[in-house]
């Protein structure tokens, strides 16, 4: 499957266009992205700025041709916005949208099993590549600098937090990409590692994970055995009670393997560096490049 | 969402798995009524959210109708503390009174979601009635579990191997494969994250009964669950993370805490417990006030967290994106007004309009300390807090 970070095309098409969607799509123009369409059941034929609104992602991918889909559509109809790029071929899905229910990302994750297509989040930021200025999602323009790290999260704010701490040190970022905080997600964190481990612009990698599940885990093992570039990680939720969702449907500790302390084990045994503390991340990284 | 067991239990029984007979009591006298009605002996159950009842003393066994009116009696209007409840009391405000069994053995079986592999999980044990995790970690051996393809679903031939490896004989064999399938169709048709039956146990005439059920409804899918939305205890959860979900914000109430959190982003939030508790000082809440907080929410935000009478100090820590900390700030001070509760405050504003939140702020009259970012504000409430 291509990588996001490497297309010569990004051109990009909005499905949902309500209060924080055309918003969202505004400052995703004010960056400098390619929105080519926007789709709303009820809205075809009008324009949001210009940019021409269709009333099915197959018509606006027959007219613009757009590579990448970015989706702002309330939670019950979401999974279904999911399966019309799907269908109409678009081959990067970026879902923005908090709340679906498992059941409907478990038929999502059925259906798009061995389709040519990568799909970001649900419940994620999306992501944002400086250099290109492109901006596909709702990560903050205003904090992001162009540079050499990738950036990649669990967490949306937690993300714009280590990206400031990135860009007041002066270390610009090759990509940012939010994975989102669902326990069932498309792309994970072995996939954004592998973009940045192949991309000629990416020297060094930040990673920050939280409790609930086992993705660090397998983020490590993949670490140790195909990652050469130096890796920052923190892991948030130490003080979290078991049990408890701690906002993310993913964010619950659920046995041993969840716990933050059994994460950060795994991440140094693979040879990552440790931030304990989010807000030591930028320094960290600063201290591992200097070298 | 969690359900109660009788709850539980009238899914189970209008979709066919075999439970015992019993019924839902919210009085002594209707207790001793249901228990007549049951032959006198029977089973006198709390009706709570939380495991590990029976040790508790919320499960008891009533040899005649005047017992099942005392433990009533004690059981009514009395709260239940469990060693898997924590600090946490849930109150009785009803008892299911249910036939008594004789069991010959208990099986353990559940169906949940492996998020590792993105699909339905269906476990079994012959290690029923004993804590599951403690079955998963002295004797592995006896507990299976199988994969279901949401497609293809529970697989026969998966049941049949599970049935050789336990040496089940054919008649439980059959049943059990009939309460699978039928416990697959309750998971998927009411969006569970999980079923759990423990135990399920082996009667007389060789008959397989659900004695226990747990249920929990994916809390994201109840927009089409109407029916079940009614089915909420609110008496079961703490009244501020009631406050709370009523408003849309995600708020856990964490015990031994002296620090307020207000914060927007669930990571941001973790990661700003973290660094509270990393400088030395205790959050007493995990507080996510969401992407696009109004200034409603936020007052709400405000009020939960100053009427905790814990908290001797608040962190505000807000990233504006969607979330305008302009409004915010007039959403704390919409607070302030309202109940004039006076509690130090050490905020850090950055992203969208947070020079104009400062302004607001300032100007408010509530003892208010600026911090730059998330470790000079974890000094300055060691400073405030005396330390």
């Amino acid at each position: 499957m291509k990588s996001i970070l490497n297309c010569d095309s990004n051109k990009v098409l909005v499905q949902g266009l309500g209060r924080d969607g055309s918003f969202q799509t505004q400052k995703c123009l004010d960056f400098g992205t390619e929105v080519v369409a926007g789709v709303h059941p009820t809205r075809a034929g009008d324009n949001f700025n210009g940019i021409p609104i269709f009333g099915s992602v197959n018509e606006a991918v027959d007219k613009t041709t757009p590579d990448i889909g970015l989706i702002f559509v309330p939670a019950p109809f979401a999974a279904d916005a999911i399966i019309e790029q799907v269908d109409a071929g678009i081959e990067t899905v970026v879902c923005i949208t908090e709340g679906i229910p498992i059941n409907d990302m478990l038929k999502v994750n059925n259906y798009i099993q061995g389709k040519k297509v990568r799909l970001i989040g649900p419940n994620c930021p999306g992501f944002l590549i400086p250099r290109k200025k492109l901006k596909v999602g709702i990560i903050p323009g205003s904090i992001v600098s162009d540079g050499k790290v990738g950036v990649v999260s669990r967490s949306g704010t937690l993300t714009y937090e280590a990206i400031v701490q990135l860009t007041m040190l002066g270390i610009g970022q090759s990509a940012c990409v939010g994975i989102g905080g669902d326990p069932l997600h498309g792309t994970s964190f072995v996939d954004v590692l592998e973009m940045f481990e192949q991309d000629q612009n990416t020297e060094a990698i930040v990673m920050i994970g939280e409790i609930g599940g086992t993705r660090e885990q397998v983020a490590a093992e993949m670490i140790k055995n195909s990652i050469t570039k130096p890796v920052v990680a923190s892991i948030v939720g130490q003080t979290a009670p078991e049990g408890r969702r701690m906002g993310h449907a993913g964010a619950v500790i659920t046995g041993k393997s969840a716990l933050a302390s059994e994460k950060i084990k795994s991440l140094k045994s693979a040879g990552v560096h440790i931030a304990d503390s989010p807000t030591e991340i930028g320094l960290k990284l600063k201290d591992l490049i200097k070298d | 969402m969690q359900l109660h067991e009788y709850q539980a239990k009238e899914i189970l029984k209008n979709n066919n798995v075999p439970i015992p007979e019993g019924q839902i009591a919210s009085t002594c006298d209707d207790s001793k009524k249901i228990s007549l009605s049951l032959g006198g002996k029977c089973v006198v159950k709390a009706q709570v959210h939380a495991g590990g009842r029976g040790k508790a003393g919320g499960i008891k066994l009533a040899n005649n109708e005047d017992e099942a009116f005392d433990f009533a009696d004690q059981m009514l209007g009395s709260s239940l503390k469990t060693f898997q409840s924590g600090e946490t009391e849930f109150p009785i405000n009803q008892v299911y009174i249910e036939k008594a069994s004789d069991i010959n053995s208990e099986y353990y079986l559940a169906v949940t979601m492996d998020f590792d592999l993105k699909c339905p999980v269906i476990i079994f044990s012959t290690e029923g009635g004993m804590n599951i995790e403690e079955v998963a970690e002295k004797n592995p051996d006896k507990i299976i579990k199988i994969h279901v393809d949401p497609l293809v679903g529970p697989s026969p031939y998966k049941i049949r191997d599970l049935s050789n490896k336990f040496n089940l004989e054919k008649e439980i064999s059959s049943q059990l494969y009939s309460i699978i399938l039928k416990l697959y169709e309750i998971f998927i048709s009411f969006d569970c994250t999980l079923i759990e039956i423990n135990p399920l146990a082996l009667v007389s005439e060789n008959k397989l009964v659900a004695l226990d059920a747990k249920i929990t409804i994916d809390d994201d899918s109840l927009f089409r669950h109407k029916d079940l939305q009614g089915l909420f205890d609110e008496t079961q959860v703490n009244k501020s993370e009631l406050i709370a979900q009523k408003n849309d914000l995600a708020y856990i109430k964490l015990s031994d805490g002296e620090v307020g959190c207000m914060v927007n982003g669930a990571g941001l939030a973790m990661a700003t417990m973290d660094i509270t508790m990393k400088a030395g000082a205790l959050p007493s809440n995990f507080l996510d006030v969401g992407g696009s907080a109004s200034e409603e929410r936020i007052k709400e935000a405000y009020n939960i967290i100053t009427s905790d009478n814990d908290v001797k100090i608040i962190l505000v820590n807000l990233f504006g994106g969607i979330l305008r900390c302009d409004i915010a700030a007039k959403g704390i001070i919409e607070g302030f007004k309202e109940n004039q509760k006076t509690v130090p405050m050490v905020v850090v504003l950055r992203g969208t309009n947070s020079e104009e939140a400062k302004e607001i702020l300032k100007n408010s009259g509530m003892e208010i300390y600026f911090s730059d970012d998330l470790p000079s504000a974890a000094n300055e409430i060691n400073k405030r807090l005396g330390r």
